[in-house]
């Protein structure tokens, strides 16, 4: 049940999209990273089938996904957009999607589906009256019906708020322990902080790093932070920004102040109890280093 | 194993395209045809040659390719613009199986919202009764039209069959249509407003690449009226009906296999 692509490259006209990609990703959970236009979104499309790649191997359970629609019967989709059957209830969606499987009880394995994903409750309401994280679930619980041994979701935590994104994660987390390969994209690695597994980082088209989730977060979490902060009385928040450990350096400039830090979530944490403490009142706060292509090239630097 | 036809695509499909405000439109070529039979009928004699003109050249060449247009390029082809139609084919879903139930359940539509309504306003104009042979009086000269006397029965009849079989070519070429390009409404438009209303209407070579031809051929088949200007026979319409059909689905099946999803998020 492994996904392999070996020299993968995808190219329009003159733009190389994905530049010779040799990779293998077997059971357990997978995150494919990257900033926007780095090619993740270019591999989903190859892996499942909906793009052929320009030179290279690519196969998903041994086979070709390009021009074989078999693959669906052991891989399940998420794709992106956010389109789906809105006029139909999230119940007729799953199910006509277990139908579309010939599954033998579509009804029982809608169910399965739906349970898994904690949509009960709003299985009767048509999808155009979902939230985005709702819709989102709802993709997620059509693409598990047909119980698949691969799932690829591609950026499945878009439009989440935080504690459905922490429910998508330990799902993903259960299936994956479960022995099932488990595929995602993102585009902000602080989304995907909880999950354990490898990740592969991708930077302009190439695979740029590979590893464990552990050990990158370690990185991201030590990586200095720069913020812009600007609250009632910017002078005394600065004095005693200063004594915290986590805060390696503070100036004064105009009206705000320039913050540095070690650590991202210390800082964060710190900053709120000290202005309570000192009943300064905070305006503004805000990371000015944020780019993805500075987290990633920081990242990549090590 | 799975058969051509797939229920739950039919059901998706009929839901979904009847579902859309565009559904408003498929019934507006058809009461057209209607409100203009019956102006006609309310302000000239129940004679041909005008039903078979109003109903024959320009229900087939016109208002029936324009209702299959509408229909044709939303059974799919909206679905592929708006990006579901990706929850369809990531399922194993035989592609030959995805085309042709689309291209069932438009034809059907059709039929209901074109070919349905050619029927009743055939009925309503009373085309082919055995009125005077003299329809018109200019400066003294007499136009005769010939020809035997035709029941209105057989001539709503060969509008109705004609109509049918004008549906179903009509949707093959816009499914395909529809996958090749997503500006399927705009080359459609063109095709039917320039080929099949103009050129095989006044190039007599055209008419054995006109679906209109092919229907009227087949109407004329049953009603056996000269004032339709069916200038093809009917083995001639079915054979060539047939190939534009097959060559139609069979290019729309092969585009929706190499279906692909295009392009990075900005």
């Amino acid at each position: 049940m492994t996904i392999e692509l070996r020299n993968v490259s995808r190219w329009y006209g003159n733009v190389v999209a994905v530049n010779d990609v040799t990779m293998s990703i077997g059971p357990g959970v997978t995150g494919l990273l990257g900033p926007n236009g780095a090619g993740k979104s270019t591999i989903m499309h190859m892996i499942a089938g909906f793009l052929p790649p320009s030179r290279g191997e690519l196969t998903v359970s041994g086979g070709h996904s390009w021009h074989n629609p078999d693959i669906y019967r052991t891989v399940g989709l998420v794709p992106e957009r956010d389109s789906v059957y809105a006029f139909l209830t999230g119940e007729q969606f799953v199910t006509a999607t277990a139908k579309l499987h010939q599954l033998a009880d579509p009804a029982a394995a809608a169910a399965n589906a739906v349970a898994l994903l904690d949509m009960a409750d709003a299985v009767d309401r048509k999808i155009a009256t979902y939230s985005k994280g709702m819709r989102q679930r709802i993709k997620v619980a059509a693409a598990l019906v047909h119980d698949p041994e691969i799932l690829l979701l591609d950026e499945p935590f878009n439009g989440m708020d935080p504690r459905q994104r922490l429910h998508m994660m330990d799902l993903l987390d259960k299936l994956g322990s479960e022995g099932r390969t488990i595929l995602f994209s993102s585009h902000i690695l602080e989304e995907v902080e909880r999950l354990s597994g490898t990740i592969q980082v991708m930077v302009a088209g190439r695979l740029a790093a590979s590893g464990d989730f552990r050990a990158i977060r370690r990185l991201m979490t030590s990586r200095p932070h720069a913020f812009t902060v600007r609250s009632s009385d910017d002078r005394l928040l600065g004095g005693t920004l200063i004594g915290r450990p986590a805060v390696t350096a503070v100036e004064l400039s105009g009206n705000a102040l320039q913050v540095r830090t070690s650590d991202y979530g210390a800082f964060c944490r710190d900053i709120a109890v000290l202005a309570r403490d000192h009943g300064i009142r905070l305006r503004e706060v805000q990371p000015t280093d944020e780019s993805l292509e500075s987290v990633f090239a920081y990242l990549l630097s090590d | 194993m799975s058969g051509l036809f797939n229920p739950t695509v039919a059901w998706i499909t009929t839901r979904a395209t009847l579902g859309r405000k565009r559904a408003l439109l498929f019934a507006i070529p058809a009461v057209v045809l209607i409100v203009l039979t019956l102006a006609l009928k309310a302000s000239r004699p129940p004679a041909r040659p005008w039903p078979s003109h109003v109903l024959g050249q320009f229900g087939f060449s016109v208002l029936l390719p324009l209702t299959a247009l509408i229909i044709g390029c939303s059974v799919l082809g909206a679905e592929i613009d708006d990006g579901s139609v990706i929850h369809l084919l990531a399922t194993p879903v035989r592609r030959s199986s995805v085309i042709l139930t689309k291209f069932a359940v438009a034809a059907v539509l059709t039929m209901i919202f074109a070919a349905v309504p050619e029927l009743i306003a055939a009925l309503i104009s009373g085309g082919g009764l055995t009125q005077p042979t003299v329809t018109s009086v200019a400066g003294g000269a007499v136009t005769v039209i010939p020809g035997a006397p035709i029941s209105t029965g057989n001539f709503a009849l060969g509008l109705f069959v004609g109509a049918l079989v004008g549906a179903v070519i009509y949707n093959a070429i816009f499914v395909m249509v529809s996958i090749a390009t997503t500006r399927a409404i705009a080359v459609g438009l063109l095709y039917v407003l320039i080929w099949e209303a103009l050129l095989s209407n006044f190039v007599s070579g055209a008419r054995l690449l006109s679906v209109s031809h092919y229907a009227l051929g087949i109407a004329n088949g049953i009603a056996h009226d000269p004032t339709l200007d069916a200038g093809l026979s009917v083995p001639t319409s079915i054979v060539m009906g047939a190939i534009v059909t097959v060559l139609a689905l069979v290019l729309a099946v092969n585009l929706l296999s190499s279906f692909t999803l295009k392009g990075e998020p900005a």
